[in-house]
């Protein structure tokens, strides 16, 4: 049977861990072995995104080293896989985890090159763009393909859908006032589609989108995809 | 974080009017520069072209900057170069004196914001009018631009109508046709009295001694051609080899800037008027400012930076800018692209909180028509703005936070244990408690603090496995 390593990411562990079992669900459905290195711990994002090269570079090490054995390593978040992918060969050299990497939706389209994951779920729902997974990875249709063969669910485009929910990971509170009137922005589009749940790939946005939910008193359910394609 | 630029955005964001007013320009720019560059099939491929050609220019900026002094010295111009804004102003004001010129028009030109040229020939008795609509309206009101394309972008009509009232002296109008016949107006008359005029330049083309100047509003051709001496100020990195690199280059600038396939004037010039020529002007000369550009040459990977061609594409698209507007920014050059130029031109140290001001989005370099990789050069400043802290000892709690962090992250167990506890805590206290200090403060300024769950994805995976 095939293998898969899971990176669940630190937000996953410690504040979404529905997301990190869904994905475990719909894998071992799809008759992969999943594994999660208990070793794991943190990306190391918040600190290269914060100017901190060399505490960034000691995680990157440490999470190359966790999950160096992996064939293949399936992360949840847009924004972490782009971190490991793409930024942990400037901080370290070389290619680590080369071709190894990848996120959700992107492990299922291009590797497992699934659509219909076998999901049933009741509602209407909107796909918001994170966007390192947009930009750095280009998932944009991926995400799309398998929300489209969920049965039971109406998928509906935000206008925009690309626009950033504003978190940026330290930004949130550096600049809260940016930040924050962007999430009502990006909540904004979420309402207009008339959507009950909006669903992503980054958790960090879904916190983001569903703590200015709260604040504006908007019913709003916020899912993981895998979380979706999870449901039966 | 600097207190002033902290401020400037709380009151930006407050400020509902121009707020809107920007939202709405910038939108219109925005939306206009889907559709064009929506309508080249080549798009992305002359994005590599050009990001190709920048980047040769400017590894070989040495070699084309002396071709284009030897192309327009033969055409009968004169190239002066300047180190900085104080030496281009002596430049100009030698002219003047030569020419007993008193009256200066201006075309539109970022790099002479940049070096403050209007103050600066001020002081010495010379009059400079921008002869730009926009930049007219932000010179009556003593305003720097609020945008690079649109200086003026933040002001409405009827804000206009009031400068005019003020200013000009006359009736309160805020019809758009009639504003720009009272401009019209006086402006005619200064480019007719005036002794010099002086242009930026888009592009200096190395190969034929040319300057390329782009604009909608026919006051760059006046100014360029009506006053006897021509003085075109341009920053090094203008430079591009050939004048067939103008293919690329023009069918990318005004569709990333405005939406338009074409900017309305586009003008070619090389050199004074020759023998048996009936228009343009007596003297030609052009002025290669550094001002700060070959510090920037040193950093092999920030040097792209240089590339940039002032399209303003980078603003429209940008989540913070849109929010905040140009004048919350430390300098002349606003948006991600100033949030790039300004640390790199005036250190770190003149707005350490700037390479911080953004959510890395990735819009603008996705908009970039000559691929500046905005985001990753964000990021090396960030780097250096914490190195340069680290220098002076400040910031220490932040670094002993990240420390702090990084010590964990790379010890699984301290981790786990330090996670689990933060996790307990976090649901015995209450959110009024959790919000009265440090980051939940500023973050429950805005929006709810998520409750963590009782167990973690790890502890839940234990419990599944061991079933």
């Amino acid at each position: 049977m095939p293998r898969v390593a899971l990176f669940v990411t630190c937000i996953v562990d410690q504040l979404f861990p529905q997301a990190g079992l869904a994905m475990a669900t719909v894998l071992e459905r799809l008759g992969y072995e999943v594994d999660f290195p208990e070793d794991q711990t943190c990306c190391g994002q918040p600190a290269f995104n914060s100017g901190y090269a060399a505490e960034a570079r000691a995680v990157a090490a440490h999470t190359v080293k966790v999950m160096e054995s992996a064939d293949y390593i399936v992360v949840a978040s847009g924004s972490c896989a782009t971190m490991i992918g793409r930024h942990y060969a400037e901080l370290l050299g070389g290619e680590p985890l080369k071709g190894r990497v990848f996120e959700f939706s992107q492990f299922l389209t291009d590797v497992v090159q699934v659509e219909d994951v076998g999901a049933h779920f009741d509602g209407v729902v909107t796909y918001h763009d994170s966007c390192h997974a947009l930009r750095e990875l280009t998932v944009k249709q991926g995400p799309r393909r398998l929300l489209s063969r969920v049965r039971g669910l109406e998928l509906r485009e935000m206008e925009p859908a690309e626009e950033c929910c504003g978190f940026g990971g330290t930004f949130s509170v550096k600049f809260s006032g940016i930040s924050g009137a962007m999430a009502r922005s990006k909540l904004d589009a979420v309402v207009a589609t008339g959507a009950t749940t909006v669903v992503s790939i980054d958790s960090s946005c879904l916190m983001q989108i569903q703590g200015a939910a709260a604040r504006a008193g908007v019913e709003l359910r916020t899912m993981h995809l895998a979380e979706i394609l999870a449901a039966r | 974080m600097s207190f002033v630029f902290e401020k400037d955005i709380a009151s930006a964001l407050a400020d509902t009017a121009q707020g809107a007013a920007t939202w709405r320009a910038t939108a219109r720019f925005k939306t206009g520069r889907v559709a064009a560059t929506g309508q080249l099939p080549d798009y992305q491929e002359l994005r590599a072209q050009a990001n190709a050609l920048k980047r040769h220019a400017i590894n070989h900026l040495d070699w084309y900057l002396q071709e284009f002094e030897k192309n327009v010295q033969a055409r009968g111009g004169v190239v002066h170069w300047c180190q900085d804004g104080a030496e281009a102003a002596d430049v100009v004001l030698q002219i003047a004196k030569r020419r007993d010129a008193h009256l200066i028009v201006k075309s539109k030109s970022m790099t002479t914001e940049e070096i403050h040229l209007n103050e600066r020939l001020g002081h010495h008795g010379l009059e400079s009018v921008e002869t730009d609509l926009g930049e007219y309206i932000i010179q009556l009101l003593d305003q720097r631009p609020f945008h690079i394309i649109a200086p003026a972008l933040n002001l409405t009509r009827y804000d206009v109508a009031k400068v005019f009232e003020e200013k000009l002296g006359v009736p309160y109008d805020a019809e758009i046709p009639r504003q720009t016949q009272t401009a019209r107006a006086v402006l005619r008359e200064k480019f007719l009295e005036a002794g010099i005029g002086i242009s930026g330049a888009n592009f200096l083309v190395a190969d034929s001694g040319a300057i390329v100047l782009v604009e909608n509003e026919g006051n760059a051709r006046l100014t360029t051609t009506a006053p006897r001496v021509h003085i075109a100020v341009a920053g090094i990195e203008k430079v591009i080899p050939r004048a067939q690199d103008l293919a690329v280059f023009l069918k990318l600038l005004a569709r990333s800037a405005t939406g338009q396939p074409l900017s309305v004037y586009t003008s070619f010039l090389s050199g004074p008027k020759r023998g048996g020529e009936v228009d343009g002007p007596e003297e030609f000369h052009v002025i290669l400012l550094d001002g700060g550009r070959t510090k920037l040459l040193a950093d092999k990977d920030k040097r792209q930076s240089l590339y940039c061609i002032r399209c303003g594409a980078c603003l429209n698209t940008c989540p913070v800018y849109r929010r905040i507007g140009g004048h919350s920014y430390p300098w002349v050059y606003s948006g991600p692209i100033g949030a790039i130029l300004t640390p790199q031109f005036h250190g770190t140290e003149m707005e350490p909180g700037l390479p911080f001001a953004s959510s890395l989005c990735g819009a603008c370099g996705e908009v970039c028509p000559v691929k500046i990789d905005i985001p990753h050069v964000l990021l090396k400043l960030r780097q250096e703005v914490k190195a340069a802290e680290e220098a002076q000892g400040a910031g220490q709690a932040e670094r002993a936070a990240f420390r702090a962090y990084a010590f964990a992250a790379t010890r699984p167990k301290i981790w786990r244990l330090a996670a689990k506890a933060a996790r307990a805590a976090q649901r015995r206290t209450p959110k009024s408690v959790m919000a009265a200090a440090g980051p939940a403060k500023a973050w429950a300024s805005e929006r709810e603090i998520p409750l963590m769950p009782a167990k973690s994805f790890r502890e839940l995976w234990r419990e599944r496995t061991s079933k």
